[in-house]
């Protein structure tokens, strides 16, 4: 292929992906609402547009049209910097996640749909995960109130102690596909899928994705009556809406690096049976039907389990998660090694 | 387009360098310097060392830097003095340290003669060629850093240890 | 006293490892959400559907007419006798040559006023009242804004003279 025509494939893969994050991400809000009525034996949105299904327009209508409020003493720019960061790191994320094999070909063209294959893909994603840290961080501080300020302290330092265990617990993955690509990665899970070779990294990256994201149990900036919610309290209209709706964002794009990283990313049993582009095709819905299982079962989650209260989470990320992947890197790194 | 990207992010850091000194408020400070960290990236990028570029990201801007950052945040510098010291006989001897560092590296970019550009730079920045290097040229400096940290790591350890 | 068979006892002592772990008490809260899922839940849809009431709901008052569309009401005032909250004011007066075909005695209400905030629905009125005149239907009375719209005047309470305006009175009534 030429250059232009990549860039040109390139840019309408990246235009179609942000669409649909952000549609995904805005119906997880009415999903979320579904859910957690249906759990609770209630019915849930059910009067905007048929079933309800306009409730997200709805919500960010009345998002945009709410009152701006900045409150006094706080910093203008970095005030409306911080939303913005938490937005852009949000969508970041799902650049490097491969969505088909690497190469099909359609009239002798050869296409992946896949934004960035770069050889440090994995990388990347904990990169971006690290820099998401920023958005709170400076919309806690820029806010000029202390419980601001101990609302984004508090969840900016679980982010970065769950990142160290999440960041070992996918050690084995890499020790085992030999490589740090995203799509060498989904592609050594072609006979058997990671979640079976290492459930217990899953485990502990499932927890700690649960942390970065800032769900239930983990979602202490939520908790109004006892921590005065956290670091978007002075925010009102589309800059809380920002943050809100970053961490659905948040939430697809780790749904989708768990299902890439441990469930196979496109795999599915029976591939090799399907003709080539049917395959890819069965492979692309397959891959988001896992994704929206992830999604649910974060909401699952989220109305199942209570809050943790702030030293029992930092006692899980540090006492228990951390101790558990070292050993588990060790006991990797020697089996693969030694074998 | 290679040259205008280079010198395009040169100018990013170092406009982001001066302002982490310059800046009245420490906070500034610290979100210039991430700037910086970030423009450095992208250099090491356009050197294809795809692996430093992301660790520099991960290690800089996504954990030293945030820790700063809680630090800033923490102490209230809103006053000028608070962070600008007046003492002269500092100022001078930090000039002269700041001119001995780039005299150094000065000197150190004069001396050494860069390998060209061959057909397998895009070979030279991936973790492979990287770990190699590691653990086979580099061994003892690398063994001799980890060793630094982990005696780091301790003392954190034993500072922060309440007395029992 | 034991009011159910649902209590637990509960201790103190250690958790075993299992225990601690969490994971399966975990999995346990999972299935429980889960399994609510499936149920069907207990919403009524309120302007949509309506639920059925008790067959001895007492809601808001009604002052009948008889079958000539003549009022029943007297202005006795037993009603505002028996009425425990004092919630019924009632101005007699008396009746005027040709308003025969409006009330069916010679003495009416001129003004009968029931405040719903003070009402508390015990059909005590409906039992005193003598001319089958006042009865405790099953609407409901309407929210407001203002605490003056809650005392309801005669001409919120009496039934409309078309025989299609007529209110039904409770099935409560209709079963005695």
């Amino acid at each position: 292929m030429i250059l232009a025509s990549v860039i040109t494939f390139k840019l309408a893969l990246a235009a179609i992906l942000f669409v649909i994050t952000l549609g995904i991400a805005a119906y997880s809000t009415y999903f979320e609402r579904k859910v957690a009525a249906f759990m609770q034996d209630r019915i849930g949105p059910n009067r905007a547009g048929p079933l309800g299904l306009l409730q997200p327009i709805a919500d960010g209508v009345k998002m945009i049209f709410k009152e701006e409020h900045r409150p006094t003493g706080s910093n203008r720019i970095l005030f409306i910097l911080g939303p913005s960061i938490a937005m852009l790191t949000a969508l970041m994320t799902s650049a490097v996640i491969p969505w088909s094999p690497k190469y099909f070909e359609i009239g002798g063209q050869k296409y992946a749909l896949q934004i960035a294959d770069i050889n440090v893909g994995i990388l990347y994603v904990f990169g971006v995960v690290s820099l998401g840290v920023y958005g709170i961080l400076i919309g806690g501080w820029s806010s000029n109130n202390k419980y601001s300020l101990l609302g984004a302290v508090r969840a900016s330092s679980q982010m970065i102690s769950y990142e160290l265990a999440m960041g070992l617990s996918i050690i084995p993955i890499i020790l085992g596909s030999e490589s740090l690509q995203m799509s060498a990665i989904v592609e050594s899970q072609h006979e058997v899928w990671n979640i079976f070779k290492y459930p217990l990294g899953f485990l502990i990256f499932l927890i700690c994705a649960f942390a970065e994201t800032n769900r239930t149990p983990f979602d202490l900036p939520e908790c109004e009556t006892e921590l005065v919610g956290g670091y978007h309290t002075e925010y009102t209209s589309m800059k809380l809406g920002f943050f809100l709706f970053s961490e659905y964002v948040n939430m697809f794009a780790s749904s989708a690096v768990i299902s890439t990283l441990f469930f196979g990313g496109y795999h599915f049993p029976g591939m090799s049976l399907l003709p080539a582009g049917v395959a890819v095709l069965v492979g692309v819905g397959v891959l988001f039907a896992k994704i929206i299982f992830f999604i649910f079962f974060f909401m699952w989650i989220r109305w199942t389990i209570p809050r943790f209260r702030y030293d029992q989470l930092m006692h899980l990320g540090w006492q228990v998660l951390m101790p558990l992947a070292i050993i588990l890197v060790v006991v990797y790194g020697a089996i693969f090694s030694f074998i | 387009m290679e040259q205008v990207i280079f010198y395009g992010l040169a100018l990013i850091a170092i406009v982001g360098a001066l302002v982490t000194i310059f800046a009245r408020n420490a906070m500034y400070s610290v979100l210039a310097l991430v700037v910086t960290f970030f423009a450095m990236a992208g250099l090491y990028l356009q050197l294809n060392a795809e692996f430093v570029a992301v660790v520099h990201i991960i290690v800089y801007a996504g954990a030293i830097m945030v820790l700063f950052l809680f630090v800033v945040m923490m102490l209230n510098l809103n006053s000028v003095s608070s962070i600008v010291s007046n003492n002269t006989s500092v100022k001078w001897i930090a000039g002269l340290f700041g001119l001995a560092m780039a005299g150094i590296l000065g000197y150190g970019t004069y001396v050494t003669t860069l390998p060209a550009r061959g057909v397998n730079a895009a070979e030279n920045g991936t973790v492979k060629v990287l770990g190699k290097m590691l653990f086979n040229e580099y061994l003892l400096p690398f063994e001799l850093t980890s060793v630094l940290l982990i005696a780091t790591m301790v003392g954190v350890i034993v500072l922060t240890k309440k007395e029992e | 006293m034991q009011l159910t068979n649902r209590s637990k006892q509960v201790s103190n002592k250690e958790m075993t490892f299992s225990e601690r772990m969490y994971l399966p008490a975990i999995v346990g809260g999972l299935r429980v959400t889960f399994s609510h899922m499936l149920k069907k839940g207990a919403t009524v849809q309120y302007p949509e559907q309506v639920r059925e009431h008790s067959a001895v709901f007492r809601g808001q008052h009604v002052l009948k007419r008889d079958a000539e569309g003549r009022e029943n009401c007297t202005a006795c005032g037993l009603c505002a006798v028996a009425c425990p909250a004092e919630a019924i004011t009632i101005v007699a007066g008396e009746r005027q040559k040709g308003e025969e075909h409006l009330y069916r005695e010679e003495k009416y209400a001129v003004e009968y006023d029931i405040n719903m905030l003070r009402c508390i629905f015990c059909g005590l009125c409906e039992e005193a009242c003598p001319k089958d005149a006042i009865y405790l239907t099953d609407r409901i009375v309407t929210s407001n804004y203002e605490r003056a719209n809650f005392i309801f005047r005669k001409e919120d309470l009496v039934e409309k003279v078309a025989l299609e305006g007529r209110i039904d009175i409770s099935k409560r009534k209709k079963d005695k």
